[in-house]
């Protein structure tokens, strides 16, 4: 029968959260690393008891663990993240030169048909790579050494590159999102790297044709149509259909289209998720009503789903990287809050439940769907 | 060798509990001390000085015999007393950021 592995990073610990199929008793595990911040943590698709997780804290920076077994041990690998070359400059938020700085890693993306390849992405913004199961990290340094560097300025939360997506289709191609430079994609397997940015429109930037300077939050993509891309920006819910290379706006009659998290349905690729979080000035839900909203159309038509979710004095915010679905057949969808709340949906959405209610402030969370 | 007290979590991180001892070969120094201490624990690499620039974090300092050594020199030489292992050398983590 089949299983389910919640992998969920807070500020405080990660936690594995473990179910059988049906989803409704749940094994609550950890704190694994207690005290330290788990930006992220992921299985390998290939070899899903091989586990990375980004474990940090500001007193000790940043350490890189494995565990081989599904979580039940790690062994911390290597931790050093060094900038290839000239490390250069990039814009502060005064607009002034700022040396690039390594502070820590907000994603692990395992390879997809390699359980030792993993790639990192990090503040200040660069992708790294492991060939050898994190025992040693390489710059893709054809990233930040793209023309647009320099201009490159960091949001609220840091100049984080936050969202590492492999092409299932084309193994030299990899999208990546920053705060707040925009989008990127490569299709030489990161040696060379094009901004991905027409038809976003942010209103901080005077030039609305900006080829970087945007603040995506966050992108989602359907395995089985690599071109179809979805992204969460600062404002506005926009998708693409040829792989970044022009954006639509989808909000629609989204009560608001500010927000962080976005995903996709795993066997309807035109049905997708969104968190929306009243503004960038009040990180909460609007109302106080925690609700989910579903397209099943691709964008532009919305529905709210709110059965089983405060809809109340509800003031928590969803981050970026704290929602993902499994791939059972009623698909499962899950997202985390930074109120510590996990709250899992075995209906697609229809209706939720929470598996825990108490652990501290969520950063990221991610599914396994285990035979 | 040289007694070392580790902050919690990286005692936590080296899998160590309470005091560890190091040897030190030559003079006795934070430089000397911090390399055997990552040599014996290669994880605890970066962890209290930069990979890089070999820098103390800045939330962590250096203690021994009461007194703070986190703006000495790397390569002053420590007190008698830690040398002789009457005195740990301290690893202190800052009691801020919440």
């Amino acid at each position: 029968m089949s299983k389910v592995r919640v992998l969920v990073g807070t500020h405080k610990g990660a936690f594995i959260l473990s179910s059988d199929g049906k989803r409704e008793q749940w094994d609550v595990s950890g704190p694994y690393f207690a005290g330290w911040e788990i930006y992220h943590l992921k299985g390998s698709p290939v070899d899903p008891d091989r586990l990375y997780a980004s474990q940090s804290s500001g007193w000790s920076g940043q350490v890189i663990q494995r565990s081989d077994d599904g979580g039940k041990t790690w062994q911390p690998v290597d931790n050093k993240f060094v900038y290839e070359g000239v490390a250069g400059t990039h814009q502060w938020y005064d607009g002034t030169p700022h040396p690039w700085e390594f502070k820590r890693v907000w994603h692990l993306e395992p390879s997809l048909a390699d359980p030792d390849t993993v790639y990192a992405g990090v503040e200040d913004a660069a992708l790294f790579r492991s060939k050898d199961g994190g025992q040693s990290w390489q710059e893709l340094s054809g990233l930040r050494g793209h023309g647009s560097g320099p201009h490159w300025q960091p949001g609220a939360g840091g100049m984080c590159l936050h969202t590492v997506i492999l092409d299932p289709a084309n193994p030299g191609r990899i999208f990546i999102a920053i705060s707040s430079a925009g989008a990127f994609r490569t299709d030489d397997g990161g040696m060379t790297w094009q901004p991905i940015n027409r038809g976003l429109r942010s209103a901080h930037i005077p030039d609305p044709d900006a080829e970087v300077g945007h603040c995506v939050h966050h992108i989602a993509m359907h395995p089985s149509r690599p071109g179809v891309l979805f992204m969460q920006k600062h404002w506005d819910v926009m998708r693409s259909d040829n792989a970044g290379d022009t954006w639509v706006e989808v909000s629609g009659n989204l009560p608001t289209d500010f927000g962080f998290a976005i995903d996709v349905h795993a066997h309807q690729p035109e049905t997708i998720y969104v968190v929306p979080i009243k503004s960038d000035s009040e990180h909460y839900p609007p109302e106080g009503k925690l609700r989910v909203f579903r397209s099943r159309t691709g964008g532009n038509e919305w529905e709210a789903l709110s059965k089983g979710l405060p809809q109340r004095d509800c003031y928590v915010n969803v981050l970026r990287d704290a929602m993902a679905v499994d791939s059972l057949d009623t698909c499962g969808v899950y997202f985390g809050t930074t109120g510590g709340q996990v709250y899992a949906s075995s209906d697609a959405g229809d209706s939720w439940a929470p598996i825990v209610r108490d652990l501290p402030a969520v950063l990221s969370i991610e599914v396994q769907t285990l035979s | 060798m040289i007694r070392v007290l580790l902050p919690a979590h990286l005692r936590t991180l080296a899998q160590v509990s309470g005091e560890v001892k190091v040897k030190v070969e030559g003079p006795v120094t934070q430089r000397s001390v911090l390399e055997a201490i990552e040599a014996c624990y290669p994880m605890l690499r970066g962890t209290i000085r930069d990979h890089v620039t070999q820098q103390r974090r800045p939330f962590l300092r250096f203690f021994a015999c009461a007194e703070d050594l986190s703006h000495e020199s790397p390569d002053a030489l420590l007190p008698e007393a830690v040398v002789n292992e009457a005195e740990p050398f301290l690893v202190i983590a800052a009691v801020a950021g919440g």
